[in-house]
């Protein structure tokens, strides 16, 4: 994995400290227009890879990188699913039965609904998969290296213990997508011991990492000690802790960090994106001018 | 270990049973859901006992405490049962259909001596809870005026009917959506008892309320607009917030960030003259297990150290909760005239 990642939180308005700071961005983000020349942005800056939510309009985003190839021949999304807002939203309207019946595809699903649960009881994990691949249909012919799911649906099914769905969604994706499966979660420690029990050693995990302890559940000494064990290979998001720290002091922590493979970030400004880019860049710069002179 | 049983599966329920699940001191020992499809997946892969009868699940499981997250309409039948057999109850909200239902609650939890509390996460969240914390120390002086206002995208266009839909059932805007913020404003500032004037308006749905427009005075003497619309898709999801006015400053609060400004010089620690920001990040504890905020987490695990008795049990109470119902029931009766 790259070392930076580019995120998409600040294209869907999803700000987790100002309700005004993301009517701006929904506004600054209407067309894709804006969404793709803050892409174009982020390459410049050296960053390829785009970690992003299963959201519809990320839909028309695919479809304007997949008619510029040469443009776009070494770009590669992390896609995330699922966009959980979608399903919840349709749960409130039609039901569970009713949402299966409206995202699952095939006629699968009618031959439950209409012939009772225990018909398929052994299936789920084939429900879930036929939903993976509806989630997967609009990165047709894009480089999908790494396919995450969700936290909130990472942390449901941990809570839940369920640990089949997760260590079922890890088998899926290297087996029909030939990629690694990421796992987006806030209880980094507990979802690490469930997977390797589930006998998914070194997997990709990407988890809120910050000086400030934000999101960190089980606190950040238990991170740091984990990530010193190098168990897993890590991407750190909400590095910035929610803004309660210096931006600059808030990367130097997550950069000197050990075993953090990659860092994912998200900015509307060319000028955000260039300095996240360049402070990173300083800092790992800075630990391997002191690793030569050890 | 405290022996958990759940009663209702549905959105609320699982992330309640979630939340549960990872709690170190909790033991589940029944779930109960009418649905088919929810009991089988959760037996299948939860390993949890499952019931479609709850009466039937706490005589075998024994709970020394029930989550109780059913629509509306059930609350009243299920919390009297489990009172009846002295178990400690967690409902969601609204707590009852009118506040009739609820007083009666009240008095039985008190009869039964057992913990009680109801689902308003909202009084678990950092910048609310700050909110609250100012006002009780009078540090924006007298409250004159406040607005109570919550928006999102709930129902936004003509669609099929569920229970949230039907008025009988705890449907519509002012019982499921306008109760978040009539409790928060009854515990920050005091609670709403008189309404001068109240709009319910239907935008999309037949038979319930899309908004409520309301202009009320609290047992304080403070008097207050509340405006609320779950059929605002300019919201990305549902966003509170409350504006309280006193006579010596102004708050400005949603669930992330908190407006303080004072006009004197007299100041709490850490605030200044003038305008004062915090965000939620500066005013939240961490919790053990996050699954969908902070305060998703923090309210069980407070629900949990009570039933052990390891705190005062007076946050959320049936009580509070009650009033919370007879705030609505004024709103809503005023509509009529
Ligand atoms: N605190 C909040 O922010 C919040 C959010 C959503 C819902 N709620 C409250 O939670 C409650 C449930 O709402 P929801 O959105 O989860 O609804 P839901 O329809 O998703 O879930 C209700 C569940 O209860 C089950 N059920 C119905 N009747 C039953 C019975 N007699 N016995 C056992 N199970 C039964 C249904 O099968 C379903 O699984 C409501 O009171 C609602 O107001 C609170």
């Amino acid at each position: 994995m790259e070392r930076i990642i580019f995120g998409d939180n600040q294209f869907f308005a999803v700000n987790h400290i100002s309700d005004e700071k993301s009517r701006a961005q929904s506004i600054k983000f209407k067309d894709d227009s804006a969404i793709i020349k803050t892409l174009d942005v982020a390459i410049a800056a050296g960053i390829n890879t785009f970690m992003c939510t299963t959201h519809d309009r990320i839909a028309n985003i695919c479809e304007i990188i997949r008619k510029d190839p040469v443009k776009y021949q070494d770009f590669k999304i992390y896609p995330c699913m699922p966009y959980a807002h979608k399903y919840a939203n349709a749960v409130t309207e039609m039901g569970i039965a009713g949402t299966l019946k409206q995202y699952v595809p095939g006629n699968f699903l009618g031959s439950i609904l209409k012939g009772g649960v225990a018909y398929i009881s052994k299936d789920y994990i084939s429900i879930m998969e036929l939903m993976i691949d509806a989630e997967m249909k609009m990165f047709k012919g894009i480089n999908t290296p790494v396919i995450f799911i969700q936290n909130v649906m990472t942390d449901l099914l941990l809570g839940l213990g369920m640990d089949e769905f997760l260590i079922g969604f890890a088998n899926y994706v290297r087996q029909k997508y030939n990629a690694e499966p990421g796992f987006i979660t806030m209880n980094l420690p507990k979802l690490l011991d469930v997977l390797e029990k589930g006998g998914i050693s070194n997997p990709i995990i990407c988890a809120s990492i910050n000086k400030a302890n934000f999101r960190m559940s089980g606190g950040k000494e238990l991170y740091e000690k984990v990530l010193s064990e190098g168990r897993c290979r890590v991407i750190a998001m909400q590095v910035l802790g929610g803004g309660a720290i210096p931006a600059s002091e808030a990367l130097e922590y997550v950069s000197n960090l050990p075993n953090v493979e990659s860092i994912l970030f998200g900015a509307s400004s060319k000028q955000n994106i260039e300095n996240t880019v360049d402070t990173i860049r300083f800092y790992d710069q800075q630990r391997k001018e002191e690793v030569i002179m050890q | 270990m405290v022996k958990i049983a759940l009663i209702g599966a549905g959105k609320m329920g699982l992330s309640h049973l979630s939340i549960l699940g990872a709690h170190p001191d909790v033991q589940i020992v029944g779930v109960c859901d009418t649905s088919k499809i929810i009991v089988d997946v959760l037996e299948r892969y939860s390993g949890f006992k499952c019931y479609s009868d709850y009466l039937k699940m706490v005589e075998e499981a024994k709970p020394d405490a029930v989550f109780v997250s059913v629509p509306t309409k059930y609350h009243y039948t299920m919390v009297k049962e489990l009172l009846k057999r002295n178990i400690n109850v967690f409902t969601e909200k609204p707590f009852c259909l009118n506040p009739n239902e609820s007083g009666e609650l009240v008095l039985l939890a008190k009869k039964a001596g057992v913990v009680n509390q109801v689902g308003y996460h909202n009084k678990f969240v950092g910048t609310f809870k700050e909110v609250k914390r100012l006002v009780a120390s009078s540090a924006i002086g007298e409250i004159t005026h406040f607005q109570g206002e919550a928006y999102g995208p709930v129902v936004i266009k003509k669609k099929s009917e569920t229970w949230r839909s039907d008025p009988s059932e705890g449907g519509g805007c002012l019982m499921d959506y306008a109760s978040h913020v009539i409790d928060l404003i009854n515990d920050i500032i005091s609670p709403i008892e008189s309404c001068k004037s109240s709009i319910l308006k239907s935008i999309y749905s037949k038979n319930v309320d899309d908004s409520v427009y309301a202009l009320v005075g609290t047992s304080s003497g403070a008097t207050g607009i509340i405006s609320v619309n779950w059929s605002d898709e300019t919201y990305r999801k549902m966003s509170t917030s409350v504006t309280i006015i006193g006579t010596e400053g102004k708050i400005v609060s949603d669930a992330n960030e908190l407006k303080v400004y004072f006009k004197g010089d007299v100041l709490p620690k850490g605030y200044s003259k003038g305008w004062n920001v915090k965000y939620v990040t500066d005013l939240t504890e961490e919790v053990d297990f996050y699954l969908r905020g902070e305060e998703y987490s923090a309210q069980i695990d407070y629900f949990i150290k009570s039933v052990k008795r390891e705190n005062k049990n007076n946050v959320n109470t049936f009580d509070s909760a009650w009033k919370t119902d007879t705030s609505i029931s004024l709103i809503k009766n005023q509509s009529r005239i």
